[in-house]
């Protein structure tokens, strides 16, 4: 391969993930090319979520290898994870405090005091307004806006995105396709998982559909 | 190996309990202060051993399972427990019939009974914990972790129950066995029952290994008409 | 493969800029920092969520009023078993304020999204179980005034040496509690599984609890309230380190 590691933000071998008696992911194998945005696609239960949770390593393979970076991810998770913003159903949000303290707690856990950059990711993502209410008080759609500030701030450089256009108004849909269009042409790397597919397409430069664990064939490009 | 094992554990077994059952129950002569009753000691004893080697083996299988990640002895440690929960329910329940004519009570709060009381309950919690996590990972995970924790407290709940039963009128379990007709017998009988542990934890630890057989199948190959692999 | 990979690399129109962030300084927070970053996100959680610790203090007066009428009107028996009644209210009490602290962290799996924040589990573990116990040692400040009413306990040494049999007891309920309600928050059936991995493993700690709290309360005429109260430390020394070792495989997936 004349392209190095170092060119690969994702390189995946032979993943596999089981539930009980079932395998989510049955050896996935591929490589994504760094500052690639992919379109990953399949039907319910293709093992889209789990391969983005694998990839976010929120979630370890039950077989198989990953690295990330150019690096196997081993035991060394903390060199990775500051790199990485994975946005799935989960919202990892706490109820009772507001978007303020949120986004404050994940600051101030990484080591960042920046108030300004804090405001201005509320602001990006119209919840200014809202940001001193505790989140329980949020509609869906508010709290998913509050995850893509959280990942704003955090500036990865790998964004895993499990249904991002689900409970958005159309306006919190033109604002998450800003918002990946941006992070693109800034050199990072995407995944986003959707059934959205047309919405996909127009925003991804890779096509990787899943069928019952595993890949229908290697990423595709999409045609510009 | 296998055929040795499977024949030779239960005979063993049950050939060193008929023995030792003569010896301690005809041969060996009644104790000097309470008669016949004693004679309680000689399964008494062997559970308590039992259930010492047991718990102990639970806790070398817990550790290596969390530095390996070795399902085999996941499968022990599980199987060990058991076995080991079972021997301390008879040391309960032989100290409890020993006490009934000997004291006149169902219990007494004999440091040894007392920690073997508490013990019960810790590894039934550790085996109740198996049985409500489904996850194979999770489970043996969890459960090592929990086995490390309830055995370091042993020596703790020990000296804790002495300190606390000392301020009290001490009732204490069968202790002195002189006569060497006795300790013959107590060493029959504790062989015996270590071999009905090594014989049942070995038969447990089997179904164990087949259920993670199923449970730990290897995903399924690529099929030729998918490709992506290189 | 390899094809596959060259060709989208060919086929990409936009020479990509090598992201800066790459290359960028992440720094990591040390220990204590971020144990003090989840202690100051658990204070604020309790203190949001302080109705429900107002419930859980109302249910361990409640649980010392229920001792009264269980064991009867009879004063003397009362008095001298009020250390008992205390921490066993204590110990119900703490099952339902450990479940909460994880059951926060369940909700939206924020567990994972602290892990996923390359944040050490130990400092986790630390900043949690030491809420965990500060909470208990709050309710247990409350209890006391509760039992000298219902009781008529009297303190005669005075409330200072009381505080350390409390916080030492607390401290080890706290200490393997956290790690439990971890693994119970996660299991079938976790209202029963926690009391139930945990009782038995305290009782050594609910001994010494009572003992020093009695020998505080009536007075130590053989000078026996050091052993107990080392009996306790070291109890909470052995449990402190080795759930905070073990705590990271257990929150790990």
């Amino acid at each position: 391969m004349s392209s190095g590691n170092t060119q690969l933000a994702i390189r995946v071998r032979d993943v596999s993930k089981r539930y009980g008696r079932r395998w989510a992911l049955a050896r996935l194998s591929v490589d994504i090319p760094q500052g690639s945005a992919v379109l990953l696609t399949g039907e319910n239960g293709a093992g889209k979520t789990t391969l983005l949770r694998i990839l976010g390593t929120a979630m370890r393979p039950t077989y198989g290898t990953i690295d990330l970076f150019g690096a196997p991810v081993g035991d060394d998770l903390e060199r990775v994870r500051p790199r990485l913003s994975l946005m799935t159903h989960a919202s990892y949000l706490y109820e009772d405090l507001s978007a303020h303290e949120n986004l404050r707690m994940v600051q101030r856990l990484t080591a960042s005091a920046d108030r300004a950059a804090r405001e201005a990711a509320l602001e990006r993502v119209g919840l200014t307004p809202h940001a001193h209410r505790p989140v329980r008080t949020y509609s869906a759609g508010m709290k998913r806006r509050l995850c893509l500030a959280r990942m704003i701030l955090r500036q990865p450089d790998l964004i895993l995105l499990d249904e991002p256009f689900g409970q958005l108004d159309p306006r919190g849909v033109t604002l998450m396709e800003d918002v990946i269009r941006e992070q693109h042409r800034a050199g990072r790397t995407l995944i986003i998982a959707t059934h959205d597919v047309d919405r996909g397409l127009a925003l991804c430069d890779l096509h990787l559909e899943l069928s019952a664990g595993r890949q229908m064939r290697a990423p595709q490009p999409i045609a510009a | 190996m296998r055929r040795v094992l499977d024949f030779g554990l239960p005979a063993m077994a049950f050939g060193l309990l008929i023995i030792g059952g003569v010896v301690g129950l005809a041969i060996a002569p009644p104790e000097r202060d309470m008669g016949d009753v004693y004679r309680i000691i000689y399964v008494h004893v062997p559970a308590a051993l039992g259930a010492l080697i047991a718990y102990t083996t639970t806790l070398v299988a817990s550790l290596v399972y969390l530095f390996k990640s070795s399902w085999a002895a996941d499968a022990i440690a599980e199987s060990s427990a058991e076995v080991g929960v079972v021997l301390n329910g008879m040391l309960l329940i032989t100290g409890s019939i020993w006490g009934r004519p000997t004291w006149g009570v169902w219990w007494t709060w004999d440091p040894r009974l007392t920690t073997a009381a508490i013990m019960f309950f810790a590894f039934v919690g550790y085996l109740a914990l198996r049985r409500f996590v489904d996850a194979p990972e999770k489970r043996a995970t969890w459960a090592s972790v929990v086995a490390i924790i309830v055995y370091v407290d042993i020596p703790i709940v020990w000296f804790s129950v002495r300190w606390w039963n000392s301020l009290h009128q001490l009732q204490s379990s069968p202790n002195t066995i002189p006569d060497p007709m006795m300790k013959l017998a107590l060493r029959l009988n504790a062989f015996a029952l270590l071999f009905f542990f090594l014989w049942f934890t070995r038969q447990r630890y089997r179904i164990a290994r087949t259920r993670q057989r199923v449970e730990l199948m290897e995903p399924p190959a690529l099929a030729p008409a998918m490709g992506g692999t290189p | 493969m390899n094809n596959a990979a060259e060709n989208t690399a060919a086929s990409m129109s936009v020479a990509r800029t090598p992201s800066t962030t790459t290359e960028r300084e992440r720094p990591r927070l040390g220990l204590l920092r971020a144990t003090f970053g989840i202690i100051a996100k658990d204070f604020l959680l309790e203190w949001r969520g302080r109705a429900r610790i107002n419930a859980t203090i109302f249910f361990a007066v409640l649980t010392l009023l229920l001792f009264s009428f269980a064991v009867g009107p009879h004063h003397a028996i009362l008095e001298q078993n009020a250390p008992g009644y205390l921490w066993l209210a204590i110990m119900l009490a703490s099952v339902m304020s450990l479940g909460e602290s994880q059951r926060v962290e369940a909700e939206n799996a924020a567990l994972e999204g602290l892990r996923l924040l390359a944040l050490d589990p130990r400092a986790i573990y630390l900043g949690k179980s030491i809420v965990n116990m500060l909470f208990l040692m709050a309710l247990a400040l409350v209890l006391v005034p509760v039992s000298i009413a219902l009781y008529g306990t009297t303190i005669r040494a005075g409330m200072g040496p009381l505080f350390s049999p409390l916080l030492l007891g607390t401290a080890a309920i706290s200490a393997p509690g956290t790690l439990y309600a971890a693994i119970a928050v996660q299991a079938r059936a976790r209202d029963v599984l926690l009391p139930l991995l945990l009782f038995p493993i305290l009782i050594p700690g609910l001994l010494a609890a009572v003992k020093a709290t009695s020998l505080v309360l009536t007075g130590d005429p053989m000078g026996e309230l050091v052993s107990w109260t080392m009996l306790l430390g070291a109890f909470n020394v052995v449990y402190w380190i080795l759930c905070g070792l073990l705590f990271g495989r257990v929150i790990e997936e």
